[in-house]
């Protein structure tokens, strides 16, 4: 099948078919990051924005890589060296940069729906790398990328999500994601950090990690977001850790198998000991370089997608 | 061609390979895909019976290095490029079913190239329809045949197809 789409926004809105063929291109793409020589010329002559309005050094390091890796024109937008803080508004500036000839703007923005509005507003082609508390599909694509290739298929596995589901978009986004692939989601996190209306999204919501931890097969640490937390959701950071971070001895209710995941920055003895973060079930770093395989997929679909007309 | 002529010719080109690389350094093999993958894995196995070494076999996707991404409306679906093994001073021979227009195996030299320095590429084919829009040429040629240019040749082979045939069908 032929991937259609000219923008990659969220999980949500993706069929379980489209996320299949932008991991199997993924799994192609990887490759070429494995040659001596680290570059192909599938985007020769196309201009892409780094539009990013939040700080970001993996994520946006890593499209930048992957962009490079295919021979695109890169061009890093960050608000503070600009004319946003004279006052411009977002869709002038992405107006701006597409009469620049911008034809794939990957944007982060703390504004839930951003990457929607220039969608609808442009006519490049647009990624979501981040839109506030709501969706991260590079990284939810990631994820799935990593868990497919160590255990072939994602369908039937359990998933447990920790932490703060509260204002994660890479939770939302890896539970769309695990969900339409046919995995069973668990989260769990302090009451404060779990919303409502998670109940809606067919996930099984726990608050003890010890007993959400049962016979799972992947574990997603969420990282503790100290910027997004106007008030304080739990009492210390000292309790959070001993009551929902991870460690050998919680993981020995997992199975034997499990795989462990972070999307990074981790804060090293809150959200898991250090021991975990080191430990061969944990595949951080494979997450990462895994990002940019599956960013080059993503890429090189919706620059194919977008020709359609 | 039926599978009796096809497997003649395969063992010609192999014949062929081995008389112009006599004094060549080492061989390696590299199918594009896809049928060229499986007539790369047959040409393989003949060298291996006469020389009695079997040459490295690779696997090359050319959707990265088309010379049409920028106007095709579908793009092609990116498959695998597996080349475990260096190239650096070795001949490469570059398989396909058919050559055209030449411009998949322009596409296929440019990314052979981004995989280091072979000594020599030489281009194996079965079919040779004409209609070239490059200077390129095939080395080794297993069939001629002249074609209209909106005519579709298909090479129809045992691994994919469930049988060995090559078809000429008008549009």
């Amino acid at each position: 099948m032929v991937f259609h789409r000219k923008h990659i926004l969220g999980l949500e809105e993706l069929t379980a078919e489209e996320i299949v063929v932008i991991l199997d291109t993924a799994a192609s793409m990887k490759e070429v990051s494995e040659r001596d020589v680290k570059k192909v010329p599938a985007l020769k002559g196309l201009t892409v924005v780094n539009l990013f309005f939040e700080p970001s050094t993996r994520t946006r390091s890593s499209f930048e890589i992957a962009e490079k890796r295919l021979s695109a024109d890169v061009l890093n937008f960050t608000p503070d060296q600009s004319s946003v803080v004279k006052g411009e508004t977002l869709l002038d500036t992405a107006r701006n940069l597409e009469a620049m000839g911008a034809g794939i703007i990957v944007i982060r923005h703390s504004m839930s729906g951003a990457p929607w509005l220039l969608a609808r507003e442009l006519k490049s082609s647009i990624i979501n790398a981040g839109d506030g508390s709501h969706e991260h599909p590079s990284q939810a694509l990631l994820d799935l990328f990593t868990i497919k290739e160590i255990r072939g298929d994602i369908g039937g596995l359990r998933v447990v999500i920790v932490g703060d589901i509260r204002h994660s978009r890479v939770a939302r986004s890896d539970i769309w994601g695990f969900l339409k692939l046919g995995a069973e989601v668990r989260v769990v996190g302090p009451p404060t950090l779990i919303p409502r209306e998670i109940e809606d999204m067919d996930v099984k919501v726990y608050y003890k990690l010890d007993e959400a931890l049962k016979d799972a097969d992947v574990v997603i640490m969420l990282r503790i977001q100290k910027e997004r937390q106007e008030s304080m959701f739990f009492p210390s950071l000292r309790e959070y850790s001993k009551l929902h971070g991870l460690s050998h001895e919680k993981l020995r209710q997992a199975n034997d198998k499990v795989i462990v995941m972070h999307p990074g920055p981790i804060n090293r003895g809150v959200e898991l000991s250090s021991e975990v973060a080191d430990d061969v079930n944990s595949v951080i770093l494979d997450q990462v370089s895994n990002g940019i395989a599956v960013r080059m997929a993503m890429l090189y679909l919706v620059a194919s997608g977008g020709r359609k007309v | 061609m039926d599978s009796e002529t096809i497997a003649q010719t395969v063992s010609r080109i192999t014949d062929e390979i081995i008389s112009t690389n006599r004094d060549s350094g080492e061989l390696v093999v590299v199918g594009i895909r896809t049928r060229g993958i499986y007539l790369a894995q047959r040409l393989a196995e003949q060298l291996k019976n006469i020389t009695g070494i079997k040459p490295p076999l690779g696997t090359l996707d050319i959707s990265l290095y088309r010379d049409d991404l920028q106007i095709k409306r579908e793009w092609p679906e990116l498959k695998k490029t597996d080349i475990p093994f260096t190239i650096d001073r070795k001949t490469v021979i570059l398989v396909d079913d058919v050559i055209f227009t030449g411009r998949t195996s322009r596409a296929a030299i440019e990314a052979i190239m981004d995989f280091g320095r072979p000594s020599s590429i030489q281009l194996a084919v079965l079919v040779d329809r004409g209609h070239r829009e490059l200077p390129i040429q095939a080395d080794y040629i297993g069939k001629k045949i002249d074609t209209n240019k909106n005519e579709k040749v298909r090479v129809l082979l045992n691994e994919t197809d469930g049988k060995d045939e090559v078809l000429i069908n008008q549009e």
